[in-house]
């Protein structure tokens, strides 16, 4: 009982579903487990304890139930999805208050599925940064090591799981936020195509970019919770109507024969670290070693990438973060005594820093006179680089990288704005051009003794296929061990 | 691309932000690394591109034309600032 939360989703569904552990064993052994760790990893802005308890208590008393594949497993939702009667803050002063009346789709598919949320995960400001820094309540620290950060912006949701606070977390990546905390934390993290899970309920950044995934301890429980989630959504426009496969049907392959696996030159050269390059090249080594041929090519638009996500993310997010204005939710200033300085007031006390520089940024892009040199341009480069991935599809079924050039930094490690956007340069291409794209881990880097992720990217949709892969990959390498807390 | 703080207390002003004037002095000068960064789209011939918007086609979804009432007037209140029950209260207009 006492190490339940060593265990993988996987693993407690099916000790849930025999009946070996009941569903409020599993709630209590997490809540716990939140109990000794959280003061040294700050990865929950709520913790769920009484609530998720009774809900426990109350399923039990029916029993677990087949036709619920996450019957009585605990899990943790990223603080920007909708949760009904829950406070949901997205990390900001402006929400700190507000509680929805409503779920997120993805979040009534999971408790469809029979999963208990057990709390809200830290996150940078509205999915602002990739350190998990820009909270507006606390800095979430890395379980490996808590002087370094867990990454961002899902860092909550990534350090909930590698501290075995729950058995998966939901994240959402607009330009990395799944796969960077995943490399930080030593796990599993999806983001899969733009439109594959539905974002309604989904407190948006960059719409065109946003997706939720799950983020866990392996493939198989990833896979587990996409299974879940998957699937088209009328009330999400955005949300793309094509069956769903059997995501857990694909996985169990022995090798990786026939497989071709793409190494774009861009992501293999100059200022990938040495200690994340060792331990990526001897994942692609087994790779090989597993059947896998390898495909040299170029993705020769990356270096623009970083430009064009962060123009159409900030124009994006200056329009979506409009809604808020101190009159139907959110904070609101006291003494204002007439209605556009309630709205100015209310907003410039509510967000943080990064927040309001990227509203400046992104309304700026978006003015007049500047529309076609930056906005518009940026669309445009975004369809070459989707055309750029198309191409390389044609000669690859799977692309492989890093997810970030090096392991998690340290948390004074200052870094300017620009700096720090310029750590997402292998991650923000899948958002833009909306492929599914993962991180797994593959060791541990030798100097520092942090995490190591490598990425896995795919076309549209093969989700099934990267998971199959990862899966076998992870078979065969080294057990990724719990984080030591 | 050098921005002064006089053109970012415009852009804020029109984002409904207000911001001292250190900020504004420490905005202006990220902002201008950053767009001069950003610049770099330019070394790229776009002439004769579509700009993508979006990696998928938006569907305009219609429900059945059926009266429905999915939220209470509660529910969509409860989170209001100040409201009177009936409606959402703001400070004059003029």
């Amino acid at each position: 009982m006492s190490e339940l939360y060593t265990k993988t989703l996987t693993e407690i569904a099916e000790q849930l579903q025999s009946g070996a552990v009941t569903s409020a064993e599993a709630v209590k052994n997490c809540l716990g487990r939140i109990e000794t760790t959280e003061p040294q990893v700050k990865a929950l802005i709520t913790v769920l304890g009484e609530d998720a308890l009774k809900q426990a208590e109350a399923m039990d008393a029916d029993g677990p139930d087949a036709s619920r594949p996450l019957w009585g497993v605990p899990i943790v939702l990223k603080d920007l999805l909708a949760a009904k009667g829950t406070k949901t803050t997205c990390a900001s002063k402006i929400l700190e208050n507000f509680v929805p009346f409503y779920d997120a789709t993805a979040v009534v598919k999971l408790k469809e599925a029979g999963a208990i949320i057990i709390g809200k995960a830290n996150m940078d400001e509205f999915a602002m940064g990739s350190t998990t820094e820009n909270s507006a309540f606390m800095t979430t620290r890395n379980p490996w090591d808590n002087e370094r950060v867990p990454g961002g912006s899902s860092g909550g949701s990534g350090a909930t799981v590698a501290a075995g606070q729950c058995f998966g977390a939901l994240g959402t990546d607009t330009g990395g936020s799944i796969r960077t905390p995943a490399s930080f934390c030593g796990i599993v993290g999806l983001k899969p195509t733009y439109g594959r899970i539905s974002r309604f309920g989904l407190i948006a950044y960059g719409s065109s970019l946003d997706q939720i995934g799950p983020m866990a301890r392996s493939v198989e429980d990833a896979a587990r919770m996409l299974q879940v989630m998957a699937g088209y959504d009328p009330k999400d426009s955005t949300s793309v109507d094509v069956d769903v496969p059997d995501y857990l049907a694909a996985l169990g392959r022995e090798n990786l024969d026939g497989v071709k696996i793409g190494l774009p030159k861009e992501y293999w050269g100059e200022g990938l670290d040495e200690e994340v390059e060792v331990a990526l090249k001897a994942a692609i080594a087994k790779a090989e070693q597993l059947g896998a041929t390898m495909v040299p090519l170029s993705l020769s638009l990356t270096d623009y990438a970083i430009a064009t996500y962060y123009i159409i993310a900030m124009a994006e997010a200056s329009s979506n973060l409009s809604r808020f204005d101190g009159v139907r939710f959110g904070h609101r200033n006291k003494d204002a005594e007439e209605l556009i300085d309630m709205y100015t007031s209310s907003r410039t006390e509510g967000f943080g820093d990064e927040v309001q520089r990227r509203i400046i940024m992104g309304t700026y892009v978006l003015s007049s006179g500047y529309y076609d040199a930056y906005y518009n341009k940026a669309a445009k480069v975004r369809r070459l680089l989707r055309e750029d991935f198309e191409k390389a599809f044609e000669q690859c079924d799977l692309i492989a990288g890093p997810v970030l050039p090096t392991v998690a930094p340290k948390v004074e490690d200052e870094m300017t704005p620009l700096q720090m956007y310029l750590i997402d340069i292998f991650t923000v291409s899948a958002n833009l051009a909306g492929i599914p794209g993962m991180s797994l881990p593959v060791g541990l880097g030798k100097d520092s003794g942090m995490p190591v992720g490598l990425q896995l990217m795919g076309p549209a949709f093969s989700e099934a296929d990267m998971l199959s892969v990862a899966e076998c990959l992870e078979k065969n390498l080294e057990p990724m061990p719990l984080a030591q807390l | 691309m050098k921005i002064s703080p006089e053109e970012v207390a415009k852009v804020a002003k029109l984002s409904r932000l207000d911001l001292p004037q250190d900020k504004l002095e420490l905005f202006a000068g990220q902002l201008g690394d950053i767009l001069d960064y950003m610049d770099k789209l330019g070394e790229l011939d776009t002439e004769s591109v579509e700009p993508m918007y979006s990696p998928v086609k938006h569907t305009t979804v219609l429900r059945k034309d059926e009266v429905k009432k999915e939220y209470t007037r509660d529910d969509v209140l409860s989170n209001a600032p100040e409201q009177d029950g009936q409606f959402f209260i703001v400070p004059r207009i003029v």
